[in-house]
């Protein structure tokens, strides 16, 4: 039986040859933890490094970002914009009338949606493993004797 | 009243040689989006927030919901199969739904304080029933191979499924008569306080879970 980390090596080859439509975005980075590592407590927000980055335009839609901001941890934002140069502007917690506040909402649209990550890495915070974000896909698998 | 339906979203984007690496639409994909149809009144209901599919494959299943539930809900999908997460951000994206993919373990990588707010859980599991040293044998098999009863893979995602899902979370599971669903509405229950249901039965079955 294949581990899981020698399964998506196979892939990788591949993957090289594809064009990217899509890459990690902040949205994803308040999803993800490290703590499926044995040792670690919390595992977030992982730290992201970024080698290569765009910027893409999305139509702006004031409920979904509403929405998803209502949804998503506001200090791993907060962390990951700061990671990724983007977190001027960004209030250190979320104002009362965040949802009425329109410039507020346009720059958090921007930083979840408008910025995406296609190579780097992301780490855990407290072991320092590394997670490689290649074609836009942050890769969280661990090899069996790390879970 | 007349019912919802949902559209199956295109992808004819996904070359032959796409195919030999992730798991082609087939009937189960369009069974699992026939549940979603049947149940998608119940499922505007809960108006999710969090929706996600493990096994996201070729992503045409979480596609066909978001199309059908609209930019109201977030859209996720996990693979250990990284370029099927790529593929599946693709098919997105060309029916117009925004879906963030990421490449692990059924939702390993998701921290605990998300992890009880997914609404709609999905997954079509490696559920025929093999040797166990097929599972994960190629990059295909992981989306297929399930071992003995076409279960090893499924049930270890079971007792962690009361700690993923949130307090009104739905799971739909598609699964076949070799996988003994009598059986996996049991063991759901012994984790939780799951009442299962078939949504659609037709010899493959399929099993609608609700807290």
């Amino acid at each position: 039986m294949k581990t899981l980390l020698q399964l998506s090596n196979i892939f990788h080859d591949r993957i090289n040859t594809i064009k990217s439509i899509r890459n990690m975005k902040l949205i994803t980075h308040n999803m993800l933890t490290s703590n499926a590592l044995k040792t670690v407590k919390e595992g977030y927000p992982l730290q992201i490094y970024v080698d290569e980055v765009k910027q893409v335009d999305v139509d702006f839609q004031q409920q979904f970002i509403t929405k998803t901001v209502s949804k998503l941890n506001w200090k791993a934002l907060l962390f990951g914009a700061k990671c990724i140069g983007h977190s001027e502007g960004l209030p250190e917690t979320l104002p009362e009338n965040w949802e009425s506040n329109d410039e507020l909402l346009k720059k958090l649209h921007h930083v979840l949606l408008e910025i995406e990550v296609i190579t780097g890495s992301l780490e855990c915070p407290e072991t320092k493993r590394r997670f490689p974000i290649s074609n836009g896909i942050p890769n969280m698998l661990l090899n069996e004797d790390e879970v | 009243m007349s019912e919802i339906s949902i559209k199956t979203p295109s992808f004819n984007h996904l070359s032959a040689a796409d195919l030999d690496l992730i798991y082609a639409p087939s009937e189960d994909t369009f069974l699992l989006i026939d549940a979603l149809e049947k149940d998608l009144k119940e499922i505007f209901k809960l108006e999710p927030c969090i929706c996600l599919e493990i096994g996201v494959g070729s992503g045409v299943v979480i596609t066909a919901l978001g199309s059908a539930l609209g930019p109201s809900s977030l859209y996720f999908g996990t693979d250990v199969n990284e370029f099927a997460c790529k593929k599946a951000e693709e098919t997105a994206h060309l029916n117009g739904v925004t879906l963030k993919t990421f490449c692990c373990n059924f939702v390993d990588s998701v921290p605990d304080s998300v992890k009880g707010s997914i609404d709609v859980l999905i997954f079509n599991p490696p559920y025929v029933v093999t040797e166990s040293d097929e599972i994960l044998s190629s990059p295909l098999a992981s989306a297929w191979a399930g071992g003995e009863k076409g279960r090893e893979v499924i049930d270890k995602l079971f007792p962690s499924l009361s700690s993923i899902l949130s307090p009104r979370g739905v799971f739909y599971l598609l699964l076949e008569k070799n996988n003994k669903p009598k059986e996996v509405s049991s063991i759901l229950e012994q984790f939780g306080i799951f009442k299962s249901q078939a949504v659609i039965d037709n010899g493959h079955g399929k099993k609608n879970c609700r807290v």
